[in-house]
């Protein structure tokens, strides 16, 4: 009786033949051959929702207030049909020891097989007990609760990097997640917090493709992660025409013109802010008229205030230096991204079809 | 601590001891312990903040200016609250104005937070607290959906509709992978609902959820995301521009219809579903009024939504400031930020270090060293505890206090305040609400007072958000579209030495930030926040704080379900990460800590 991923697809109004011709284009798409298709249409058909442990460390909760801002899907089709979200300190109705209870369970029914979700980070001073869960200091439990899970996603700064609270001088010694776990592949999605349809969007496509999305060499999703803002904001042409915003309210303001002046982060910020935007798509930062923060970089608390210029880029040439910054891979020919993309997804299709058949 | 009298309250912490941590469906962490006597009657509360970050000490030496956006991700919760005290303070210390345009799009932006969150809070963080999920599988449609046609002109009503909902409900009880669901406390004799209330709640659980999305965008439009919208000291970074050239990329007719599209929109939901459903459900709750803890006694609100720009004072401000104590409604207390007399904080039960103990300390003067300690009869370990000593320190929060006296904040003690001063505004809607179910005035001082003033303070700001949206279209048809004043941007032409305060109305309650600032950096940042208030610990006259009094004398019906506890504690609406950061002082570093 367990609501499958062809089931939801069903009931959200797409047809067999089309449900088929997904799973054909799938296997073809990860150079499986049409051969494997029933194989996947089989697994998607039958296979039990995921459970997922969402756990909170110091944080401001933001990340879950943004994942339930998801339009498409739909959060409460995520929560009912695509995943089983046993455990969510904000969301559960359960507390106390029924709530600790189900981190045990899904523990040994699910050995392998649930991906833990963690929001917030760690705080190691203080032995640990500057953030206490069910008595004990939150690193333990997030370290007992990650050592059975096949994957864990990073949401956020806080989870990715440390954020705020990690920010000079970090009074408490908050952690990123991928210092406290070294033995778990660690998906990050950074951003303070991280646009609702991009979280919505590293879960489904985990989901979907039971594999994780392709990763940069700092952990984050390339789909997402890939470019910075500047390379796709609509006000680029003004930075190209050298028409800038000299003060909050000017008339360039008023135009739409470029924020770099006022300290606009967008040229070393890495994020889809300025193509998928925020809210179902009804704006981002900069065009509502404010600069970028660079919020899902790491470390952007502490690298001078929001309103200073950006020394460190030119006004050309500015791929080599701001990828400096970036610390991340320009954008290269995309012949060599897509030869790169097909034999990685070779490659993990190979050993995901063969999880995918141990899965009922 | 054995037995003693404090506020009211007998406590004896007797009997058997029951543990809640973690406390879920609230923002952050946070612990609950209680002393049941034999009848399973709640005889002692303890209620524990168990985070801490530290974030004021973070801003030390920073950019004034960049403030807010620290400040901000206190909480992602009430995200904007604390970036739109932060901007005041920064404001208040340097003598800034900001245009009138500003000023309503900033209310706009906060009354549409008070509007998010209550809805959210209700729908996501509490009704499971009265709504039974399973029952409403045992629904019959029909008869919910003439309940549902009854109460509300709501279209979404049908009986296939709810039918249809039953049946994917149905799907995923069956599947068994209960998700959030799992572990609940379904069936316990404290839920009263028949079937058909809990399958109309439930549904509307669900509507809340896709809805509250759209609620949101308004930050998106002004602030260019949510959660985390960003602000400006002097007033707000989105231009307005409405026919020139540049329009489209600014604020311009298509953005304002949008906001006010809206504004309708949740004015109808709120109407149509959010107060129907908390009527339809109190009133089979009425018996149930318990939770009053300090409601009826000790309420402060330091008011918000200032109707012109710039103007503070009390009658400027569109929601109701002031503090009422000892009970007596017939005597609403001015409230000053700025006397050192008037709030202060203790430390005597939280885990921070005074060099004396015996005195509270005003915000500008406040220290805030981390001091983890537990007391002699705390059961278990330093890092595994089982039972939390409170005659000792045993809390991330600070215990502050207003002339001497434990406060509850948020929209029971606003409209209590507003109640008392007689606005009708505050007061018409209370007492139609008591009339529709038959109850008297005492019986907002409870839970379900709580849970009910939330629901109307939502409708009272969908309101007021269409009339600062209505100022600003006037404003902007005046022929001004300033929304930011820079006289005072450069840090240049600031005094060497300000100190400033900026409050608001948070949806959880008064919101306070103190700010120092010295050679045009941050010298000190403190906030005193309404969980602080509500969540506080004892302090060094035994007096409890809100949360522990308000589950004072409750019964619980099933001792190791603490569904009774979770209610109460749910309908102040806790934000942790908010009340325990607190922060700073003079110049002190964090020296005391260890590096491990």
């Amino acid at each position: 009786m367990v609501e499958t991923f062809y089931e939801v697809l069903r009931r959200q109004g797409i047809t067999r033949r089309s449900f088929l011709k997904f799973c054909s284009l799938t296997a073809t798409s990860l150079g499986l051959g049409s051969a494997y298709a029933p194989r996947i249409a089989h697994a998607l058909e039958t296979k039990p929702r995921t459970p997922v442990i969402w756990l909170h460390g110091l944080e401001c909760t933001c990340c879950s207030e943004s994942f339930i801002r998801s339009a498409h899907p739909l959060t409460k089709d995520v929560v009912l049909s695509m995943l089983s979200l046993d455990y969510d300190d904000t969301l559960m109705a359960a507390a106390g020891h029924q709530a600790e209870a189900i981190i045990e369970e899904v523990k040994k029914k699910y050995k392998g097989n649930y991906i833990v979700a963690v929001e917030g980070n760690p705080p190691l001073n203080e032995d640990g007990m500057f953030c206490i869960h069910g008595g004990r200091p939150f690193v333990e439990v997030l370290k007992e609760t990650v050592a059975d899970a096949k994957a864990v996603i990073a949401w956020g700064a806080c989870a990715s990097w440390g954020c705020v609270q990690a920010a000079k001088p970090n009074p408490t010694r908050a952690t990123p997640v991928h210092q406290v776990i070294t033995d778990k592949p660690i998906v990050k999605v950074p951003g303070c917090p991280p646009i609702a349809e991009v979280m919505t969007g590293v879960v489904t496509y985990m989901l979907t493709f039971d594999r994780l999305p392709e990763l940069d060499r700092q952990g984050r999703p390339k789909m997402f992660y890939g470019q910075r803002i500047h390379d796709k904001c609509y006000r680029r042409p003004h930075f190209d025409a050298g028409q800038f915003v000299e003060q909050w309210d000017d008339e360039s303001a008023r135009r739409g013109y470029c924020l770099y002046k006022m300290g606009c982060k967008g040229p070393t910020t890495y994020n889809a802010c300025s193509t998928t935007r925020w809210n179902e798509g009804v704006s981002f930062p900069i065009q509502s008229g404010h600069g970028c923060i660079g919020c899902s970089e790491d470390g952007f608390w502490d690298k001078g205030s929001f309103y200073d210029r950006l020394t460190n880029i030119k006004e050309f040439g500015i791929e080599a230096n701001a990828d400096k910054v970036g610390g991340t891979a320009a954008a290269v020919a995309g012949a060599a991204v897509a030869a790169h993309a097909a034999v990685s997804a070779l490659m993990r299709a190979k050993s995901g079809v063969q999880q995918k058949s141990e899965v009922k | 601590m054995g037995v003693y009298e404090t506020q009211g309250f007998k406590i004896d912490n007797g009997g058997k001891r029951v543990v809640v941590d973690p406390v879920c469906r609230i923002e952050g962490h946070m612990r609950v312990e209680v002393n049941l006597d034999s009848n399973n009657v709640i005889r002692n509360a303890v209620s524990t903040g168990t985070m801490w970050r530290g974030l004021e000490v973070i801003l030390k030496g920073r950019d004034p200016r960049d403030a807010w956006a620290f400040t901000e991700r206190i909480c992602g919760v009430c995200t904007g609250t604390h970036a739109l005290t932060s901007v005041r303070a920064v404001e208040d210390a340097l003598g800034i104005t900001i245009p009138e345009n500003a000023n309503s799009i900033r209310n706009i932006m906060q009354l549409n937070l008070q509007i998010h969150d209550h809805l959210v809070h209700f729908y996501h963080l509490h009704a499971l607290d009265w709504v039974d999920v399973v029952s409403a599988l045992k629904a019959d449609p029909k008869k919910t959906s003439e309940l549902a046609q009854s109460i509300s002109s709501w279209p979404m009503s049908s009986p296939g509709y709810f039918r249809d909902i039953q049946n994917r409900l149905k799907k995923f009880v069956e599947s068994g992978q209960l998700g959030p669901f799992m572990n609940g406390y379904w069936g316990n004799p404290a839920y009263k609902l028949p079937p058909e209330a809990n399958l109309m709640a439930v549904t509307h659980y669900l509507e809340a959820l896709d809805f509250q999305k759209e609620i949101v965008k308004i930050h998106t439009i002004f602030g260019g995301k949510n959660p985390h919208p960003n602000w400006l000291v002097g007033g707000m970074p989105c231009a307005i521009n409405l026919d020139g050239v540049g329009a489209v990329g600014a604020i311009n007719m298509e953005r304002l219809n949008m906001v006010s599209k809206i504004i309708n929109d949740s004015i109808e939901f709120i109407d149509k579903v959010y107060i129907p459903d908390v009527i339809a459900i109190a009133s089979f709750y009425k018996d149930w009024l318990h939770g009053g803890g300090l409601s009826g006694q000790s309420v402060l609100a330091y008011g918000d939504v200032p109707d012109r720009a710039n103007d503070y004072s009390a009658k400027n401000l569109l929601m109701p400031r002031g503090a009422i104590i000892n009970g007596n409604l017939n005597e609403v207390h001015e409230v000053d930020h700025r006397d050192p007399q008037q709030i202060q904080e203790f430390v005597n039960h939280s885990w921070y270090k005074y060099p004396d103990e015996s005195k509270g300390l005003h915000p500008w003067d406040g220290i805030t060293e981390p001091n983890y300690v537990l007391g002699p009869n705390t059961k278990g370990t330093r890092t595994r505890i089982e039972a939390l000593d409170e005659g000792a320190k045993y809390s991330w929060i600070k215990s502050p206090r207003w002339r001497g006296h434990a406060m509850e904040v948020g929209p029971l003690a606003r409209y209590v305040i507003g109640y008392a001063q007689k606005k009708p505004e505050f007061k018409e809607p209370v007492d139609k609400l008591l009339k529709d179910l038959g109850l008297p005035l005492t019986a907002i001082f409870s839970t379900l007072g709580r849970t009910a003033a939330r629901a109307l303070e939502a409708s009272w700001a969908a309101q007021k958000q269409k009339y600062f949206f209505d100022k600003l279209i006037a404003n902007i048809k005046a022929g001004d579209t300033a929304t930011a004043n820079v006289e005072k941007w450069e840090p240049s032409k600031w005094p060497k030495d300000a100190k400033g305060v900026g409050f608001t109305e948070a949806p959880r309650g008064a919101l306070g930030h103190w700010v120092r600032i010295k050679d045009t950096k941050i010298d000190n940042y403190q906030c005193v926040v309404p969980t602080t208030w509500n969540g506080s610990p004892r302090d060094s006259k035994g007096q409890i704080g809100a949360f522990e009094a308000s589950l004072m004398n409750t019964p619980v019906a099933v001792a190791d379900q603490p569904l009774e506890i979770l209610r109460t504690i749910h309908s102040f609406d806790p934000c942790l990460a908010c009340s325990t950061h607190v922060m700073s002082a003079d110049g002190q570093e964090m020296a005391t800590i260890k590096v491990r």
